[in-house]
C-alpha cells in the first residue's frame, strides 16, 4: 500500500516536472489572441461595433468583454472566422450594431462641398484629401465605407455609392443547390 | 437572340447515378440464381422482403426529413442496400431477421449520417454485423445446399410457414433441415484435430470451395468481371481484396497443409467474390484513390483471413469491410496521388 | 534541356470525345462580310485592358491605335475598319458574367482604308529580337488559343532563362472548334513563317508544331510548306487524339515526357508554347504590317444552318456571322463562345468577336442538354480518374460545397485547368467546375479584400500615430506654456507674494552690491535675476 502511494506519488511528480519542463523550454510564441483577432476584421474602423475601431474591438473581443457578433461590415463570414479562431459557436449578427449591406464607398459632390475639413477630420483612414476652404475629395481606393464622414458634414454633401464590381472582380456564383438534399447539407 | 446560360461543360453526360445503380442490380443476377438454386425460397423471401423493408425505411425516413422522396428512391441506392443484405442472410431466417437488418442499414447507418454520400460505413454490412451479434441462432439458419447427400431445398409453403410463423414442416427438427455452412463446419472440424485433407473429402465441402457455394460464388465472379467490363467497378479493390487474401492463405498453406484451409477453398467459400465485386466495391465508405483502393480491398482480404482462420465468426467479409471503412479516410489522406507538375513533393 | 520524345508520352486523365469536327470544314476559309458598326472591347487579354485614345466623332483607318496598352502585361487595340468613332463607354462584352466593360464603338465607312502602321520590318533574321517584341507588342498581339495572354511577354524569356524548345500547338483538342485547322490548311505559309521570327525574337535551340493526329490534312499542309521554303529545323508531331492533348501543359509532356512545374510556367523547365494562330498573326504584323484586327472563327453546331470557319474583324456581332453562315436552325438551344468543354455560354448574339473568340456553338438541345438536377456525390472517383492533373476532384468539391477556402487550396485547386472532364463523366451530375470557378475566385476576391483590409489597417495606424503625434506636440506646447506661466506667481497665495516680495528685494540688493563691486571695472555680471 506504501509503495504504492509513493510509487504513485514519485510518478507524478516526475511528470509534473518533464510538463513543467516542456512549457517551458518548449513554449510557443504564437501570435497575440488580439492580433489574430484583428487580422480577421475589416479594418473599416466604423465604430458600429461599439468600440472606437477594429483594433479596440479585438482587444475588447480577446478580454472578453464584447461578443464576436457585433461587426456588420464583417457579416456573417467575419464572424465565422472569428467562431473559427476562438472556438465557439458563430451566432447571427447582432443587429443593434447595424446591418450586413453591401460595400460602399464615399462620394463628396464637389459642387456643394464648402471645404470645411470636418469629414478628413473624421475619417478613420485619411481617405480624403483637401484643405481648408478647399474642395475635398474621396481616395475611392482607400475609402472603407464606413460612413464616419456623413454626420460632421455641414452641407450633407457626401453620399455613400455601392462600389462598382468591374468584369475583373467578377465572382462565379455559388452553384445553385438544385437539389434540396444538396442545399441543405451545404448549410 | 437571346439564350440561357450556365457552367461547362455542355456535352451530354456519360454517366448516371440511377443506370450505375441498375447496372449493379443486373450484375447481381447470376450470383442470385444460383443461391435460388442452392437454397430454394428462402432466398428469394430474404431479396423480397429486405427490399421492401429498405425502400419503405428510406421513403419514411426521408419524409420525416422533408427530403423529396421521389428522386432518391429512383437512384436505386437503397433498393441496392436491401438486395445485398438479403443475399447474406441465411434462407431459413425468420422475416423479422431481414426486417430489423433493412431498417438498421437505411435509418441508422445511412440516413441518420446525412444519407446517400454520407454514411461513414457500408450500410448492408451494419445491418448484417447487428443481426449477427443479437441474433447468433437465427444467422445460422441455412438450409443444406439442394441436391447435398439426396437432400432437397425445403419446398415454397414449409419455407413460408417456416419464414413467417416459424413452425416447421411436420416431422422435422430444425437440425433436419439446417446445416453449417462449410466455413462454419471446417472450423469445427478442425478444432476436433481433423487434417484438411480429411476435412474435404466430407461431401458438404464439394470439390474445392464447399458444396454449392464454390458454383454461388463462381456466379458472383461471374457478375463481378461484367461489373469491371461495363466500368461500373474498377479492378483495385476486388484484385487488392482477392490478391491479399490469396496471398496470405496461401502462405499458412504452404506452411502447414494440415491445419490450414487451401487458398481455393478461401476464394470460392462463404461471401467472397460478392464481398469482393458488390460490397467492398461501395465507393461512399471506400478508400477512393487508385493507391489507396488497393490498400484497402488489400486490408479486407488479410482481415477476412484472420478472422475465418482464428476470429470467432465463420465469415469475415463483413467485420472486414467495416473496419476498413474506418480506415477508409486515413488511406486515402496517405495516398493522395501525385499533382501532375509537382515533384515527389507529396509522394508520402 | 528538354529533348523531345522519339514515341509521345501520355498524360494522366483526359477523354476520348467525339470529335465533331468534320461539319465545319465543308467550306473553305473565307472573309466575313464588314459589318455596318463594330464594338471593340479595350481589355481583350489577361491583364491590364488597354486605354482609348480616340473620341467620339473620331475618324479611324483600318489598323490605327485607338486604345493604348498600360502596363508590361497588357496589349493595345486597333481599328478593325475604317470609320468614324461612335461611343467610347460601357457595352456588353463576351464574358461569363454576362456584364459590360468598356467598348470603344465604330461606324464602318465602308471603305476600309488602311492606316500606315510602322509594323513592318524588312530584314527580320538580322534584327534584334527587342525590337521583334516591341513590334508584337504594338500590334495588339495576344494568344489566339483562348487564353489571350500578350505574345510579347511570351516572346521574352527573360536573360535567366535559355529557350531549349519552341512548342507551337496545333492540337486544337476541344469537339467542334476547327478554325486552328483551317488555318493550317489555308495559310501554312503565314504560320511558317510566324514560327520562323518566333525562333529568331526567342533564340530558341529546337522547335516542334505538334497537332492531333486526327487532321492529317493539316500535317499534310504545314510538311509542304515546310519543303517550299526549305525548313529542316522545324519538326512537326502527330500527337494521340485524347482531350485535353492541346492544353499546354498537357501537349509539352506528350512531346518531352516533361511536367511543367505546378504553378509555374514552360519557361521553367525552357520550353515556350504558342498557338498556330499567334504566328500567323506574327507573320501577318512583321512582314506585312497588320496589327491583330482579324482571326478566324468557327461558326458550328446544329444550330447553324451551313457551318465553317470566317476570317472575321474583331468587334464583328455574332449574330451577323451565324447570318453569312446560313442562320439558325429551329434546333438552336444554346449560344457558345469557345468549345463545348471550356467555353462559356452567351446570353446574347448581339456581343462581339474579340481576339480570344476561338469558336461560336449554336449548340442544339441535343448536343448540350439542359444541365440536370445533382445529386449527392458517392466518391466513385470517376473524376479522380480522368484528372489530367491527377488532382481528387471529389476532395476539391467536398471542400468547395462547404466553402472551406483553405482546405480547397491544400488539395491544390489552382493546378485546376477547368478542362471538364471530371463533370463530363460525374455520375451525381454536380457542376463540379463551377464549385472550382466559385471558389477561385472566391479566394482572389478574399485576398484582394485581405489587401484592403490591410491598406486600410495601416492607415488606421498611421493616423492614430499622427494624432498621437500631434497631441503630444499640443501637449508640448501646452506644458511649456504651462511652465511659463507657472513661473509667474499667482495672485491671492500670501506666502508666495512674500516670497516674491523676498526676492525681488533679494534681487535689488545683489544687484546693488555687483554695481558696487563693478564700478571702474567692466561689466562682468552675468544678468542673473533677469
Amino acid at each position: 500500500m506504501l509503495t504504492a502511494m509513493i510509487a504513485i506519488g514519485a510518478l507524478a511528480g516526475l511528470f509534473g516536472l518533464l510538463l513543467g519542463y516542456s512549457a517551458i523550454r518548449f513554449r510557443v510564441d504564437a501570435d497575440p489572441i488580439v492580433d489574430q483577432i484583428d487580422a480577421l476584421l475589416p479594418q473599416t474602423q466604423c465604430g458600429q461595433c461599439g468600440f472606437a475601431g477594429c483594433r479596440p474591438y479585438a482587444e475588447a473581443i480577446a478580454g472578453g468583454e464584447a461578443d464576436i457578433n457585433q461587426c456588420p461590415p464583417g457579416g456573417e463570414a467575419t464572424i465565422q472566422a472569428l467562431a473559427d479562431l476562438l472556438g465557439v459557436d458563430p451566432k447571427p449578427l447582432n443587429e443593434e450594431h447595424g446591418e450586413h449591406g453591401e460595400k460602399m464607398v464615399a462620394v463628396i459632390d464637389e459642387q456643394t462641398c464648402i471645404g470645411c475639413t470636418l469629414c478628413i477630420q473624421a475619417c478613420p483612414v485619411d481617405a480624403i484629401l483637401g484643405a481648408a476652404k478647399q474642395m475635398h475629395t474621396v481616395i475611392a481606393d482607400e475609402c472603407t465605407g464606413c460612413e464616419l464622414c456623413l454626420p460632421p458634414c455641414p452641407v450633407d454633401c457626401i453620399t455613400m455609392v455601392p462600389v462598382k464590381r468591374d468584369i475583373s472582380q467578377w465572382k462565379w456564383p455559388y452553384p445553385e443547390p438544385d437539389h434540396p438534399e444538396i442545399a441543405e447539407a451545404g448549410k | 437572340m437571346e439564350f440561357p446560360t450556365h457552367s461547362s461543360p455542355y456535352l451530354p453526360l456519360r454517366n448516371d447515378l440511377s443506370r450505375l445503380m441498375a447496372t449493379v442490380m443486373l450484375a447481381l443476377v447470376p450470383g442470385a440464381l444460383a443461391m435460388f438454386w442452392f437454397f430454394g425460397w428462402g432466398v428469394i423471401f430474404n431479396l423480397v422482403i429486405a427490399t421492401t423493408t429498405a425502400l419503405l425505411a428510406e421513403a419514411a425516413v426521408l419524409r420525416w426529413r422533408n427530403k423529396p422522396v421521389r428522386a432518391a428512391l429512383l437512384d436505386g441506392s437503397a433498393a441496392l442496400t436491401g438486395l445485398l443484405l438479403g443475399l447474406a442472410l441465411p434462407p431459413l431466417a425468420p422475416w423479422w431477421i431481414p426486417v430489423i437488418g433493412s431498417l438498421f442499414a437505411i435509418v441508422i447507418a445511412k440516413q441518420l449520417y446525412g444519407g446517400l454520400g454520407y454514411n461513414p460505413f457500408n450500410p448492408a454490412m451494419i445491418g448484417f454485423v447487428v443481426l449477427i451479434i443479437s441474433f447468433p441462432l437465427q444467422m445460422t439458419l441455412w438450409s443444406p445446399p439442394g441436391g447435398i447427400m439426396g437432400l432437397e431445398a425445403t419446398g415454397f409453403l414449409d419455407t413460408a410457414r417456416l419464414v413467417f410463423t416459424e413452425t416447421l414442416p411436420a416431422g422435422a427438427s430444425l437440425d433436419s433441415i439446417t446445416m453449417a455452412t462449410p466455413l462454419d463446419e471446417s472450423k469445427t472440424l478442425s478444432s476436433l484435430n481433423l487434417t484438411w485433407q480429411e476435412i474435404l473429402s466430407d461431401p458438404r465441402f464439394g470439390n474445392y470451395g464447399g458444396y454449392g457455394w464454390e458454383w454461388i460464388n463462381l456466379a458472383f465472379l461471374l457478375g463481378g468481371l461484367w461489373l469491371w467490363k461495363r466500368d461500373a467497378i474498377q479492378w483495385h479493390i476486388p484484385a487488392g481484396m482477392i490478391g491479399s487474401l490469396f496471398l496470405l492463405s496461401l502462405l499458412f498453406y504452404i506452411a502447414d497443409t494440415d491445419s490450414f484451409a487451401s487458398p481455393l477453398f478461401h476464394l470460392f467459400s462463404g461471401a467472397t467474390m460478392i464481398g469482393a465485386f458488390f460490397i467492398a466495391t461501395d465507393p461512399v465508405s471506400a478508400a477512393t484513390t487508385p493507391r489507396g483502393r488497393l490498400y484497402y480491398g488489400a486490408g479486407i482480404g488479410v482481415l477476412v483471413y484472420v478472422i475465418r482462420t482464428w476470429g470467432g465468426y465463420p465469415d469475415g467479409v463483413a467485420f472486414g469491410v467495416l473496419l476498413m471503412n474506418m480506415a477508409a479516410p486515413t488511406i486515402d489522406y496517405y495516398t493522395r496521388p501525385r499533382v501532375f507538375g509537382q515533384r515527389g513533393e507529396q509522394d508520402d | 534541356m528538354v529533348t523531345l520524345l522519339e514515341k509521345p508520352a501520355t498524360f494522366p486523365g483526359g477523354l476520348h470525345l467525339p470529335s465533331e469536327k468534320s461539319r465545319s470544314l465543308t467550306e473553305p476559309l473565307t472573309s466575313a462580310a464588314i459589318p455596318a458598326r463594330l464594338h471593340v472591347p479595350l481589355g481583350q487579354n489577361i491583364g491590364e485592358p488597354a486605354e482609348a485614345v480616340v473620341k467620339p466623332g473620331d475618324k479611324v483607318l483600318r489598323g490605327q491605335l485607338i486604345a493604348r496598352s498600360l502596363g508590361y502585361i497588357s496589349a493595345p487595340v486597333h481599328a478593325p475598319t475604317s470609320g468614324t468613332v461612335r461611343d467610347v463607354g460601357d457595352y456588353p462584352v463576351p464574358h461569363p458574367s454576362g456584364l459590360s466593360a468598356p467598348c470603344i464603338v465604330i461606324d464602318s465607312d465602308g471603305e476600309d482604308r488602311a492606316a500606315e502602321t510602322g509594323l513592318q520590318m524588312d530584314r527580320v533574321y538580322e534584327a534584334d529580337p527587342a525590337d521583334i517584341r516591341q513590334r508584337v507588342r504594338d500590334a495588339g498581339i495576344v494568344g489566339l488559343g483562348g487564353a489571350g495572354f500578350p505574345t510579347a511577354v511570351k516572346l521574352n524569356p527573360g536573360p535567366d532563362h535559355i529557350v531549349d524548345l519552341l512548342v507551337i500547338n496545333g492540337a486544337e483538342c476541344e469537339p467542334y472548334i476547327t478554325c486552328d485547322e483551317a488555318l493550317m490548311c489555308c495559310r501554312p505559309d503565314d504560320i511558317i513563317e510566324g514560327i520562323r521570327i518566333m525562333r529568331h525574337a526567342l533564340r530558341a535551340k529546337q522547335v516542334v508544331i505538334g497537332i492531333e493526329d486526327s487532321m492529317p490534312n493539316a500535317i499534310e499542309c504545314l510538311r509542304k510548306e515546310l519543303e517550299r521554303v526549305g525548313e529542316t529545323e522545324i519538326r512537326i508531331v502527330a500527337v494521340p487524339t485524347r482531350y485535353p492533348a492541346g492544353g499546354e501543359k498537357q501537349l509539352i509532356y506528350t512531346l518531352t515526357g516533361e511536367e511543367v512545374p505546378s504553378q509555374g510556367l514552360p519557361i521553367d523547365i525552357g520550353v515556350v508554347c504558342h498557338n498556330v494562330g499567334t504566328a500567323a498573326a506574327v507573320a501577318r504584323a512583321i512582314h506585312h504590317g497588320e496589327p491583330l484586327i482579324s482571326r478566324v472563327v468557327t461558326v458550328t453546331g446544329a444550330g447553324v444552318a451551313r457551318p465553317r470557319n470566317f476570317d472575321v474583324r474583331i468587334g464583328t456581332p455574332i449574330g451577323d456571322l451565324v447570318e453569312q453562315a446560313g442562320g439558325y436552325t429551329p434546333d438552336v438551344a444554346r449560344l457558345l463562345m469557345g468549345g463545348p468543354m471550356m467555353g462559356f455560354t452567351l446570353n446574347s448574339d448581339r456581343l462581339p468577336v474579340i481576339k480570344t473568340s476561338n469558336c461560336i456553338l449554336a449548340a442544339s438541345r441535343a448536343e448540350a442538354p439542359d444541365p440536370p438536377h445533382p445529386q449527392p456525390c458517392i466518391r466513385c472517383a470517376r473524376c479522380a480518374d480522368v484528372c489530367p492533373a491527377s488532382l481528387l476532384p471529389q476532395q476539391l468539391y467536398w471542400y468547395a460545397f462547404a466553402r472551406n477556402l483553405e482546405k480547397v487550396q491544400d488539395y491544390n485547386l489552382f493546378d485546376c485547368i477547368e478542362c471538364g472532364c471530371c463533370a463530363l463523366v460525374c455520375p451525381s451530375h454536380i457542376p463540379l467546375v463551377q464549385y472550382y470557378r466559385f471558389a477561385k475566385t472566391e479566394i482572389w476576391d478574399m485576398e484582394r479584400e485581405r489587401e484592403k483590409a490591410d491598406l486600410a489597417r495601416r492607415r488606421h495606424e498611421a493616423r492614430l500615430q499622427r494624432l498621437e503625434r500631434e497631441k503630444k506636440a499640443l501637449e508640448e506646447r501646452r506644458a511649456r506654456a504651462r511652465k511659463a506661466l507657472d513661473k509667474k506667481p499667482k495672485a491671492g497665495d500670501a506666502d508666495a507674494k512674500k516670497a516674491e516680495i523676498a526676492a525681488a528685494l533679494a534681487r535689488v540688493k545683489a544687484r546693488k552690491k555687483e554695481t558696487q563691486a563693478a564700478t571702474g571695472q567692466a561689466d562682468g555680471g552675468n544678468g542673473d535675476g533677469n
